[in-house]
């Protein structure tokens, strides 16, 4: 990035001149040549990231007449169920990640463990690929399908075990429906990203430990876990956003009252009741912005203190 | 401005109220019938006239600009035109409302125009954002079918058209110019499978035996159709179209006793059984009867008799920056043709020529009577009436929660 500042992209003729303008010259061409290659990428990320995220962000502080305001902001603070939203969204998302990553991580750890050339490895890892981006209304549907009032399990404890269902057929609607329903993806999820991770972990560090006298505890007290922690924190940060901004999977379940932010956006979006309302969702939107950047600084940090001893 | 829309609203009852007559004359009138019978009447030898009188100025106007049809040389120039378009763009128009399915099909055979229905489950605000964030792509939607609240706020998008048929709609369910023309309405209604009971009353739907089955179709601050089914429970529970308060309550008992599930009804919930009781219009719910009866459920599709039947239109109008101006000009004219307007009606849907058709004698007959619509007047919420309404919901829709009970 710290690229002489070539106003003008080097001469072409720099290519084949005399060795005495070789040095900077090359460099030159070098640093111009590198930023073309960067062009797609920013162009991407302008186009998909930047453009949207000033748009959402100017948005929020327009009324729908185009005047600043900050009665959209404001809102997310006074209005009640924008705060509930929020703070559901933030548990849901914490909640599932930590179950995500906890048993995703268990999970891992055992196939790491495996034969890394078996079949069953080979099955779990593809079958968590297919799995981690299975949701939306398909999962929200398979698990309405086995769950609901007449889901096939539901069923199978009336029809065939001739009992009553142990569970109250509406629990998909609820918090632990999301939570049941998210961990479905997002366990397979950290198995994705966090295998890689496992597998970098050496045997022989194990028995260097051992041969040093060091017990199970020790070896992942000093040496596992250090090294597990930093890509650990990413795939739970990740889980965490992923579970954040999910959307279909929750609005195939829920469709009243618009529990976390994701549907609240929709609903100030989309309303065909109470119309005008697109700056407010801006508003809600730039909240999720700014809750996310504050788990990413938080993730920095913690990330530069947990990758310290590599330094 | 807002008794403009108070006026349209109350003469699209009378519509309903003409219809509700016409085809029930054994029932007793009501008092609204002959004031939109006349207004309809009155306007007809004019409409007529001007049509007759522009045709024979000859097509003067390309169809993709026509106001009329007369004025471009005719319906069949208009579809001609349309024919070499190609395609026409539709949204938020699934093959279950109001059988827009069968709309589609029959319209493409008869016109050779083919049918891109994008985006069917959105809402009217979609439409027009859609509309907006399309624009100059050539998949922007041509034709939008939206809700009159949506409607009147976006009257800027829209171009004026009026179709051959202009005379039998009354002068209430139509914008002079043609900007946007009242299409159909249905009635709220309980649909159920009728395997669990009878259902004839809001009330029924406390039942402690219907515990997690009750569904609304869409959060009542985003979609029309739930809206207007809480101001049915309103109505049966001691209020009016100026206070749902009752019509809230009785939903928030819903909630507490588990009754309402949050579930967004479709027709795969529906056959799947996990949401056997479904608060809806009655054209979404009546095509779902022949769908589910091969799968042996017996679904039922009733106003409840404890409510006067809650209704509203919703309207046609062209996209002003469409990219098939003529065959959304052709699209227009065949729903709101005699076959059009039949097919509404065969889909549960009430269309606004009805009592027209009744009168030539071009309503299909069969249709009519397996719709069997209410007698009793039908209650259209004036916009001063639905802008209370909405916020008195936003005020006090917040009773749900997915959280455990505490």
């Amino acid at each position: 990035m710290i690229d002489p500042p070539a106003g003008a992209p080097a001469p072409p003729t720099v290519r084949t001149a005399g060795s005495a303008s070789r040095g900077a010259g090359r460099g030159r061409l070098r640093g111009a040549g590198n930023y073309l290659a960067f062009v797609p990428f920013l162009a991407y990320i302008g186009l998909f990231l930047i453009v949207p995220t000033l748009i959402v962000a100017g948005g929020a502080f327009l009324s729908i007449q185009g005047d600043p305001t900050l009665d959209n902001v404001i809102q997310l603070f006074t209005d009640e169920v924008f705060v509930s939203a929020f703070i559901t969204s933030i548990q849901l998302a914490l909640g599932t990640a930590i179950l995500g990553a906890v048993v995703g991580g268990l999970l891992a750890w055992a196939v790491a463990r495996g034969d890394p050339n078996g079949q069953l490895r080979q099955v779990v890892v593809a079958a968590s690929g297919v799995l981690a981006q299975f949701g939306g209304v398909m999962l929200a549907f398979a698990f309405l399908a086995t769950f609901a009032g007449t889901g096939l399990v539901t069923l199978f404890f009336k029809n065939v075990l001739h009992v009553g269902v142990p569970y109250d057929t509406t629990w998909l609607f609820g918090l632990t429906g999301l939570v049941v329903v998210y961990a479905y993806f997002q366990i397979p999820l950290m198995l994705i990203v966090f295998l890689p991770s496992l597998d970098g972990l050496r045997q022989e560090w194990y028995d260097a430990s051992a041969s040093l006298g060091g017990s199970s505890w020790a070896f992942w007290r000093h040496v596992g876990g250090p090294i597990l922690a930093p890509s650990f924190l990413g795939a739970l940060l990740l889980l965490f956003t992923n579970a954040f901004s999910a959307y279909a999977t929750a609005a195939a379940l829920i469709s009243q009252g618009s529990p976390i932010v994701t549907l609240q956006i929709s609903n100030q979006l989309q309303s065909e009741v109470v119309l005008g309302q697109e700056n407010v969702g801006k508003a809600l939107a730039l909240g999720m912005i700014v809750v996310v950047t504050l788990v990413m600084t938080a993730y920095a940090l913690i990330q530069r203190r947990a990758s310290r001893w590599v330094r | 401005m807002s008794s403009h829309r108070t006026v349209t609203r109350l003469a699209g009852l009378a519509v309903v109220a003409t219809f509700v007559s016409a085809a029930c004359s054994s029932s007793g009138a009501s008092v609204a019938p002959s004031v939109a019978a006349s207004a309809a009447a009155s306007t007809a030898p004019s409409a007529a006239a001007s049509t007759a009188a522009s045709a024979a100025a000859s097509a003067a106007v390309a169809p993709k600009d026509a106001t009329t049809a007369a004025a471009a040389g005719g319906v069949d120039a208009i579809c001609a035109a349309g024919k070499t378009e190609g395609t026409v763009n539709l949204i938020a128009t699934p093959p279950d409302w109001a059988n827009y399915g069968q709309m589609i099909t029959d319209f493409t055979a008869k016109t050779g125009i083919k049918v891109k229905s994008d985006q069917p489950d959105v809402d009217s605000a979609a439409e027009i954002k859609a509309a907006n964030d399309l624009k100059g792509t050539g998949r922007q939607p041509d034709i939008f079918d939206l809700t009159t609240a949506v409607t009147l706020a976006n009257l800027d998008k829209l171009a004026p058209y009026q179709v051959a048929t202009w005379a039998d709609i009354p002068d209430a369910n139509k914008e002079p110019t043609g900007v946007w023309t009242k299409n159909y309405t249905g009635f709220q209604s309980i649909a159920y499978d009728s395997s669990l009971g009878d259902i004839t009353k809001v009330a029924d739907l406390a039942d402690p035996k219907y515990k997690g089955k009750v569904a609304l179709n869409g959060d009542p601050l985003k979609a029309g159709a739930a809206f207007n089914g809480v101001v049915m429970a309103a109505l049966a529970n001691g209020g009016s179209a100026d206070n749902i308060a009752p019509g809230v309550e009785f939903f928030k008992k819903l909630t507490q006793s588990g009754n309402l599930i949050p579930v967004d009804p479709a027709p795969a919930t529906i056959a799947l059984g996990t949401t056997p009781i479904v608060i809806d219009w009655t054209y979404n719910e009546v095509p779902q009867i022949a769908k589910l009866q091969p799968s042996g459920i017996n679904w039922k599709v009733i106003v409840p008799s404890d409510a006067s039947p809650v209704g509203a239109f919703y309207n046609s109008a062209i996209n002003k920056d469409a990219s098939h101006p003529a065959a959304a000009r052709c699209w227009l004219e065949y729903v709101f043709s005699d076959a059009g307007q039949n097919t509404w009606l065969k889909g549960g849907a009430i269309p606004i020529r009805l009592a027209a058709m009744q009168k030539a004698g071009t309503l299909d007959q069969a249709a009519l009577a397996a719709v069997n619509p209410p007698t009793t007047p039908v209650v259209q919420l004036t916009n001063a009436q639905v802008d209370a309404a909405t916020q008195y919901l936003k005020d006090n829709w917040k009773f749900i929660t997915i959280l455990p009970p505490k």
